[in-house]
């Protein structure tokens, strides 16, 4: 995603939804300051936030399905690894990937000062 | 890497192509820990299929399909890649060699496997952008951005410009070749079956120009043509070399290798640095150099086995025949297929049929082959050709096959003459007798598990159809009759079949309970099998089972159709076709409302909203106050219809009232694919009911009903299942159907393969021989259809929650 600056800086953790907001294998968009987040939880109930525009043709990654650490584009299902957020084979593609927290029933991203 | 692995020798390889990674696939099957390996290649990507980028270009197949390695297959082998690093310098004195990115990595053993450079002549202009060659995804990527309507000019028609020519000209590009000999493809062809291709390529909107010759690029900022030797000057948006290959010798001649027009190396595949091996388009042995893929997979079979120190085979050369990937044109060329005066030549031309067979004879013996239109007996030529018979007791049949082929069998079973040493995979040199053999030992029942198993049809796959052969002359009846057992997805070894088994007669009523219960590999399932099994649960238990939207498809968990840009369509139900003013008002004002970018009529009779985004979906529902069309699911459609006796003065039946009765019935009904119906009011049958899932056509005397009937990918025309007398009588028999249908046919398959897959008779025995069963799956199918509720109706009602809102900062949702 463009919006999003670089978080090689410090960052700050901003709520975003309820663990009840996001079901699991589900996926929901966030819309943050400056772009578009794909939030992801997975059958064992790990996090992920990654942009939400698939490196293929901009796919909404949010409306994608979710299988252990990957998930699948909706439009023409790359697969895209939810750890690192790079295409898995043959394509090389990538998207940014955020960290994310839980406190108190709450999903935090860590967002860029 | 750990301490153990650094005592094995380090074996680094140049090249992440076709020949290197093949060595590599040897070498691992014979001795998988001898070495610590490092591939390092300057294409950013793992290693693919070369061959398959004609297809992709012409859009036969996607680029994933070509991949022969992927990532993960680096990591499981314990090699490691450097994708994108190109190595600049090799140090033979350290034993080292370093990469553009400044990496150095030591070698104990070297093996050079760079391929060939496209050649580009020395003409102005070459360097412009839009100047292209053929032989990486990079150029076909370029090639696939050209917009239907620009020319492309190919210089080159050899193999390789015309199979560009070709994928261009399928992607609506025109396409002109120029090309300097007198004839297309004269090293693959003589003047009589080039003209017989000319005609062809011309027939596929191909330009040719020849013989001629570029002299000069136009353009200023990028290519905008080229100038020909006698003047002419042609517009080209894209201008493509495809007019030869010269090896990469560069990094070896600088290391002080031996190079003519290759690297030379012996017949153990090793140059002149006994560390240093090389395999590939690359290398000059025995003064020939290759650029066909059978070759080189000889030589990575010679090169591993002397890796692994096994030093036992030698490669002595190859004899290679080559094909043209144009779909729809075959032509099959071997040996010396001019001849000289020493030579005899029998030959056979068809212009009409566009069939032309040749084969050249010297010393009793067949000296070139040249097949056009018919490569039927190819691979029996190239074997006696290889084996240096004597064909003269053969002469008489020598262009139609052998007699006893003729006799059996006809033309299907052209592999059945052929000795058990014939090659049918001519790229990875299988014999007939290899999968005859794995079919049998291994019990493989299809293509792609000999595919598998043996690798034969695995690279450019012409030789599909003679594996395919090859199987129905093994199996016999077997190969016919035998399904081959398909587990559902990788999750699991159990068959559709079985999974459903099990969900009813262990009463599995969720996703998650059968992924439990049957074991599956990962426990939240894929995303093939997930809607699979949750469609299989749902149907097997109407009532008990929960329906999991996380097991759903975007489109059905958000009830409208995902676009390419993520905005979404809506398409009301219109039952039967037919509208009503008030309904055209509504829809007309939530566009304008909404400023819908696009309204359209679809090819199912009814209005399509495009481009909606998701926030405003609910609100539209709403607003229109139509039942949601189900466009987006695996459930019934549309039940299109004329408009039969109420206007049309040939109607013989009222086909636009049993259409909406049909389809008032049936909605709301979910099914393994969609499903479309159709209802015509006499045979001109307007609404074209015998290529719909479900169609019935109105005659004097009742309904005929078809059913199987597809008009998408695969066209195909319904079976006629019989004929009723009244509306009722269709209704129930449609409900019987679709109820058998819904619970026998597998996920993801449309009445049409699923009856080709049961036969027309099992049909009939369930629906028509006994009244008892049809009524029983009626009333099955009305319980299943009475659970589900209109789902924008829910929607909007709150009822059914659909997350059309982005969350935010603060957590709103
Ligand atoms: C909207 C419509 C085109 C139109 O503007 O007319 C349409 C649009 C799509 N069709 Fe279609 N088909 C439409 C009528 C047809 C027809 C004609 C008909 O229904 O009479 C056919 C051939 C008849 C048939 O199915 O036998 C047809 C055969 C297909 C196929 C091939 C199916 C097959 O079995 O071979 C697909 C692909 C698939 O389903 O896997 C497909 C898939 C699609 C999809 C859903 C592609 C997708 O997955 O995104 C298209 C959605 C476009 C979008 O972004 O919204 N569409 N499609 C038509 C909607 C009809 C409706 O009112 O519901
Ligand atoms: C479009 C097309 C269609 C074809 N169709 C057919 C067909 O139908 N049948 C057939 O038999 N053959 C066909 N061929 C030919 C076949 O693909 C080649 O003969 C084969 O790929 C050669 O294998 P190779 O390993 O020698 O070279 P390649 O597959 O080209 O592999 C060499 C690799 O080494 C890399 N490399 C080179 N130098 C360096 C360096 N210094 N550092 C790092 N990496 C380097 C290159 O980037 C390349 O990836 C076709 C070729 C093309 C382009
Ligand atoms: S199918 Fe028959 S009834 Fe229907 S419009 Fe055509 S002619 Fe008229
Ligand atoms: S946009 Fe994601 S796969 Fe094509």
């Amino acid at each position: 995603m463009t919006g999003i600056p670089d978080t090689s800086t410090a960052i700050r953790w901003q709520d975003v939804a309820a663990l009840t907001d996001l079901p699991a294998l589900g996926g929901r968009l966030v819309v943050v300051p400056g772009g578009e987040i794909a939030l992801l939880r997975n059958e064992r109930d790990e996090i992920f936030a990654i942009d939400n525009r698939c490196p293929h043709k901009g796919g909404p990654l949010a409306e994608g399905a979710v299988s252990g650490h990957s998930v699948y584009c909706p439009l023409h299902n790359w697969r895209i690894d939810l750890t690192c957020g790079q295409a898995c084979a043959p394509d090389v593609g990538q998207v940014r990937t955020w960290p994310v927290r839980v406190t108190d029933g709450r999903i935090l991203i860590g967002l860029p000062l | 890497m750990t301490d153990r692995n650094d005592k094995k020798p380090r074996l680094v390889v140049v090249g992440n192509g076709m020949a290197g990674i093949r060595t590599i696939e040897e070498l691992l099957k014979m001795a998988p820990d001898h070495y610590t390996i490092t591939v390092c290649g300057d294409e950013p990507r793992p290693n693919y299929n070369r061959i398959l980028l004609s297809p992709v270009l012409a859009g036969e197949m996607a680029f994933e399909d070509t991949v022969l390695n992927n990532w993960h297959w680096y990591h499981e082998h314990g090699i490691t890649l450097h994708a994108g690093h190109r190595v600049t310098a090799i140090n033979r004195g350290r034993k080292t060699v370093t990469t553009s990115d400044g990496l150095a990595l030591p070698y104990d053993r070297l093996l050079l496997a760079q391929g060939s450079y496209p050649f580009v002549p020395d003409i102005p202009g070459r360097q412009l952008p839009g100047v292209v060659t053929y032989r990486t995804w990079e150029d076909v990527r370029v090639m696939q951005a050209l917009e239907p309507g620009r020319t492309a000019v190919i210089v080159g028609g050899g193999l390789l410009g015309l199979e560009a020519a070709y994928g261009l000209a399928q992607q609506g590009v025109q396409v002109t070749v120029i090309h300097r000999h007198p004839w297309l493809l004269d090293r693959q062809m003589d003047r009589t079956g080039a003209e017989l291709l000319h005609k062809s390529l011309i027939a596929r909107g191909l330009a040719l120009c020849l013989p001629a010759e570029v002299c000069a690029i136009l353009g200023d900022d990028r290519v905008r043509g080229v100038r020909l030797t006698d003047g002419r000057e042609l517009p080209a948006d894209l201008l493509v070399f495809a007019v030869g290959i010269r090896p990469r010798i560069d990094l070896a001649q600088a290391a002080g290798l031996q190079c003519e027009r290759g690297i030379i190396v012996d017949d153990t595949l090793q140059t002149f640095d006994p560390r240093i091996y090389a395999v590939g388009e690359c290398v000059q042995h025995r003064g020939s150099t290759y650029g066909l893929v059978a070759p080189l997979f000889e030589q990575a079979k010679v090169a591993a086995n002397h890796l692994a120190q096994y030093g036992r085979l030698r490669y002595t050369g190859s004899l290679t025949s080559t094909k043209l990937k144009v779909t729809g044109i075959s032509l099959f060329s071997a040996g010396d297929f001019v001849g000289d005066p020493a030579c005899e030549e029998i030959s056979l031309l068809d212009p009409t049929a566009g069939i032309y067979k040749k084969v050249v004879l010297r010393d009793r013996k067949l000296h070139g082959i040249l097949l056009y239109g018919d490569t039927a007996l190819g691979p029996w030529l190239f074997q006696l050709l290889r084996a240096g018979a004597d064909v003269s007791a053969l002469r008489d049949h020598l262009l139609f096959g052998e007699p006893a082929n003729d006799a059996r069998h006809g033309p299907a079973s052209a592999v059945d003459p052929l000795p058990d040493t014939a090659e049918i995979c001519g790229c990875n040199g299988i014999s007939k007798g290899t999968i005859v053999h794995a079919i049998r030992a291994q019990g493989l029942f299809t293509v792609d598990d000999v595919r598998r198993c043996t690798k034969a049809s695995a690279s450019c796959g012409s030789c599909t159809d003679l594996v395919a052969q090859l199987l129905a002359s093994t199996l016999g009846g077997l190969y016919e009759t035998t399904p081959p057992r398909r587990t559902l997805c990788a999750c699991t070894d159990l068959t559709h079949d079985e999974v459903r088994d099990a969900i009813v007669t262990r009463k599995l009523l969720s996703a998650r309970a059968v992924f439990a219960a049957l074991e599956w590999k990962a426990p939240g399932g894929c995303p093939t099998c997930r809607p699979a099994v949750n469609y299989y649960v749902r149907t097997a238990w109407p009532v008990e089972a929960t329906d999991d939207p996380q097991a759903r498809f975007v489109n059905e968990r958000v009830h409208a159709n995902i676009q390419k840009d993520g905005t979404y369509s809506v398409i009301p139900r219109m039952y039967g076709g037919v509208t009503t003013p008030g309904e055209l008002k509504r829809i007309a004002a939530v566009a304008e409302r909404y400023a819908v970018p696009l309204v359209k009529l679809t090819g199912g009779q009814r209005i399509d909203l495009l481009g909606v985004r998701k926030q405003d979906l609910p609100a539209i529902w709403a607003e229109i106050g139509m039942p949601s069309g189900h466009a987006y699911g695996k459930a019934l459609r549309t039940c299109k219809s004329c408009v039969g006796t109420d206007f049309c003065r040939f109607g013989t039946q009222d086909s636009t009232h049993l259409a909406i009765a049909l389809e008032k019935r049936l909605e709301r009904m979910w099914s393994p694919h969609k499903v479309k119906l159709a209802a015509s009011g006499c045979p001109r049958n307007c609404a074209e009911s015998t290529i719909k899932d479900f169609g019935v056509i109105g005659v004097d005397s009742g309904w005929e009903i078809y059913v199987g009937g597809n008009g998408g990918t695969k066209l195909r025309g319904g079976d006629l299942l019989t004929k009723v007398k009244t509306e009722d009588e269709v209704i129930e028999i449609a409900e019987a159907f679709m109820q058998l249908y819904r619970k026998e046919a597998y996920y993801l398959e449309r009445t049409a393969p699923w009856i080709e897959r049961v036969g027309l008779a099992h049909i009939k025995a369930a629906v028509l021989d006994h009244p008892a069963t049809r009524r029983r799956l009626a009333a099955e199918l009305r319980l299943a259809v009475s659970q589900e509720s209109d789902p924008w109706a829910a929607a909007v009602g709150g009822e059914l929650t659909i997350h059309t809102q982005a969350l935010g900062p603060g957590g709103a949702s």
